[in-house]
């Protein structure tokens, strides 16, 4: 075909182009949502509780994705560094990814549990406090803001027409289980817990039981990375995991 | 006031019906969002899009209430460019500002965050500075420029009355509300495509209102061939409306809350992100200035195209190969290895595309060598050519997986986008736009061709001391994250590879503060241009052939 063709109507110049710039993505894209083995068999992944998830949504909120990462590669140093390689199904319920693309601060895929609360209020408040070479900016307003939560059954809902699978009581009790997770030795706790899985974590993370603050939802979220996926039933080589 | 309605030919303005009650319809929704919304975040975004739709409203009605503006009477739409040009340059600067901030926020922490002021975050103003000079810059540019070249190169007003207009309002409406956005934290946190549902609804509103613009002046051409500089406008508008609405996918949390959720999640999603994200590169920042290439160049040096099948192995190659090179962002993640391979492969390949352009390009100047020595402006688009072609070089590199364990996560990425960003995509554009003034204005000459000279070595210095700094700051990093001592330990802790990199955020900044200093330059020669008395003969105000 001459293509003088192309430079004649506009209408084939388009469809043209259409064609051949649809083919890559649709290859490449599409076999991830049916390919057995792109996502792996594991156990311990569950969505988030509502507090992990509106601490999600300040991290996201701030920017904190611009400069960490979370996804540890399979590179020796990474791994040494952060922790076990990342997988796939631990961002299964991230709607979307926040692998990053930037490490001027460190990767933080794992670092729940790395760092008691009070470590990270002052670094949050104050990163050159505790960290003096740290060049990430201060994040005091965080602990002084009450959280709003008043969207957090209509969040979780959302969720859920996206795919993350929340039970219909998990939605009910949204509002409840966020309060609950910052009360520890409650009854609401025990709920929670029920709901969650008995390693949620439950206490006064930003250090002020009279309210809850973003501070409070954010280092929650910060405290569960890394720490669901259960590493020691996890098998690599099982051909489902083989990548 | 002379009226169009005599002429025979005199379109149905049905645009000037149906783009006011998309304004009203607009500024309706604003300000129902601002009253019933719970959020102050986004009761400020509602006000806002009111603001502009009204003022685009008032707009409307100041120029065309009862009269057929004088712009209309002309063979060619130039008051759009125009407005293009001005606000190219008004983002750019603002753009590069913020940018110059952020360095600064890296470079002296201590001085330039400003505690429990949550908005001057680097966290929130990095997507302000990428998305004003990408898509406000970079995007004022392209419309602005392809409006131009599509009339020129069809000999046809633009189509559809006023609806370049709106395209040109709505579009800047768009990069105002996305940009207020990331101030009060309102993001999607993925890469280029931060803006939130809405802000993507009204821009796919305005993609669609450009795309008909620009196909409906093809449409009714009066030269037989398209030339080759649309092929590559249609393709970024075309591609990029195909990439905005599948990675914006989204679930709203409700309709009066600004936070969304992706539809896909995890692996899928990153990939869905990353072709979205490397195809921006290659189809809002490579294709699209790829036909700014090929009409200023041409153009500016009075040299046919160095060889039309060139053009179009280089074009139908570019397109489809530029696809598939996304995985390449996600080596050794968690992406499935064959998607990975695939990804390497392609951006390898891309090697070969995207130097035919830059053969094209360069060679086109054949028989007119000498004219860099005298035409600063020429010299501009021939050194942004040669940048293109630098960056093309280095981004197949960079995607091999060995190296991109190395590079992967550092500033040498950063150095890379800045060496396209700066050297190719910034300086294409100015070479265009020190065109552009004065044939749109009327002038025959810019108002001093020393301050150009002035404005290309200062920003060329500007831009080796950034790409160089980070060149040493980003191998230095991943050097530094994966050496071990004697003992088999890692040698440095995270903290030590950050105390490194200061003297190299230092010189970035200065980098980064010459290239404004040169676009500061720019502006004040544009502005003399403009005020300059001797009204010449406007050249480019008469319809011409094509080349």
């Amino acid at each position: 075909m001459k293509h003088e063709k192309f430079e004649r109507n506009s209408i084939l110049l388009l469809v043209g182009i259409l064609i051949v710039v649809a083919i890559g993505g649709a290859v490449e894209i599409a076999p991830l949502f049916w390919v057995n083995g792109t996502i792996e068999k594991i156990s311990g992944m569950r969505p988030y509780t509502p507090l992990e998830l509106e601490g999600q949504k300040i991290y996201v909120s701030e920017g904190c994705n611009v400069c960490h990462s979370q996804m540890i590669r399979s590179l020796r140093d990474e791994v040494e560094r952060y922790g076990h390689y990342s997988l796939a199904a631990e961002s299964m319920y991230d709607h979307p990814f926040l692998w990053g693309s930037e490490r001027t601060g460190p990767d933080l895929a794992r670092v729940g549990g790395k760092y008691s609360d009070e470590w990270h209020r002052a670094h949050l408040a104050d990163p050159r406090s505790v960290v003096p070479e740290s060049i990430m900016p201060p994040y005091v307003h965080l602990e002084k803001t009450p959280l709003d939560y008043r969207d957090i059954r209509q969040m979780l809902e959302a969720s859920r027409d996206v795919g993350v699978p929340y039970t219909d009581d998990q939605i009910a009790n949204a509002q409840a289980d966020l309060e609950a997770q910052v009360a520890p030795d409650t009854d609401g706790a025990d709920a929670l817990k029920k709901r969650y899985g008995a390693k949620v974590q439950v206490r006064d993370f930003d250090g002020d039981p009279s309210q809850i603050t973003k501070a409070d939802a954010l280092i929650a979220y910060l405290q569960m990375l890394g720490t669901l996926v259960d590493f020691k039933t996890y098998q690599a080589d099982a051909p489902g995991n083989r990548r | 006031m002379q009226t169009a309605a005599s002429e025979g030919n005199a379109p149905w303005r049905f645009d000037l019906f149906v783009l006011p009650v998309i304004l009203g319809l607009g500024a309706f929704a604003g300000i129902l969002e601002a009253a019933r919304s719970p959020d102050p975040a986004m009761q400020a975004q509602g006000w806002t899009f009111a603001l502009c739709m009204m003022a685009t409203g008032a707009w409307y009605l100041w120029t065309y209430a009862g009269r057929t503006p004088r712009d209309e009477l002309t063979p060619y739409a130039n008051d759009v460019v125009r407005a293009g040009v001005i606000a190219s340059m008004f983002w750019a600067v603002a753009g590069m500002a913020v940018g110059l901030i952020l360095a600064l926020q890296l470079s002296f922490p201590h001085w330039f965050y400003f505690a429990g002021e949550a908005w001057t975050n680097f966290g929130r103003l990095r997507p302000l500075h990428t998305s004003a000079v990408i898509f406000a810059f970079g995007g004022n540019v392209l419309i602005a420029t392809s409006f131009y070249v599509v009339q020129r190169t069809s000999r046809a007003r633009l189509w559809g009355g006023s609806l370049p207009w709106f395209v040109f309002w709505g579009y800047n409406t768009f990069i105002v509300l996305a940009g207020t956005g990331y101030l009060l934290g309102i993001t999607q946190s993925k890469e280029y495509a931060e803006p939130e549902w809405y802000a993507d609804l009204w821009l796919t509103v305005v993609w669609v209102c450009y795309l008909l613009t620009f196909l409906g002046t093809i449409i009714k051409r009066k030269e037989s061939h398209i030339y080759v500089a649309n092929w590559f406008y249609l393709s970024f508008i075309v591609t990029i409306a195909m990439l905005h609405i599948v990675n914006n996918l989204s679930w709203p949390v409700s309709l009066l809350q600004s936070q969304s959720y992706s539809l896909f999640s995890g692996v899928q999603s990153a990939l869905t992100q990353w072709w979205y994200g490397h195809n921006a590169v290659g189809f809002f920042l490579t294709a699209g200035f790829l036909g700014i290439m090929y009409y200023f160049i041409p153009k500016r040096a009075e040299r046919p195209i160095y060889s039309y099948r060139l053009s179009i192995i280089h074009f139908w190659s570019l397109i489809f190969i530029y696809i598939w090179a996304g995985p390449h962002h996600l080596l050794y993640t968690a992406l499935p290895e064959w998607a990975q391979t695939l990804g390497m492969t392609f951006s390898i390949i891309l090697w070969m595309p995207s130097w035919g352009g830059m053969i094209n390009g360069l060679m086109t100047l054949s028989g007119a060598w000498d004219k860099l020595r005298t035409d600063p402006v020429l010299r501009m688009l021939v050194v942004s050519v040669a940048f293109y072609g630098m960056s093309t070089f280095e981004g197949p590199v960079m995607s091999v997986k060995t190296v991109n364990a190395l590079s992967h996560y550092t500033n040498w990425t950063i150095g890379h986008v800045h060496s396209g960003a700066l050297g190719w995509v910034a300086y294409v554009s100015f070479g265009a736009i020190y065109c552009l003034v004065p044939w749109l204005w009327g002038k025959k000459k810019l108002y001093s061709n020393a301050l150009v000279e002035w404005h290309f070595w200062i920003s060329t210095l500007g831009i080796v001391l950034y790409i160089t700094s980070m060149w040493v700051a980003g191998i230095m990093q991943g050097l530094m994250w994966r050496a071990y001592n004697e003992f088999g330990f890692l040698e440095y802790s995270f903290a030590e590879a950050v105390q490194a990199m200061h003297p190299y955020y230092i010189i970035r900044a200065a980098g980064g503060g010459l290239f404004l200093a040169g676009v500061l330059i720019m502006v004040f020669n544009l502005w003399k241009t403009v005020r300059q008395d001797a009204p010449a003969q406007a050249a480019a105000l008469v319809p011409e052939a094509a080349e």
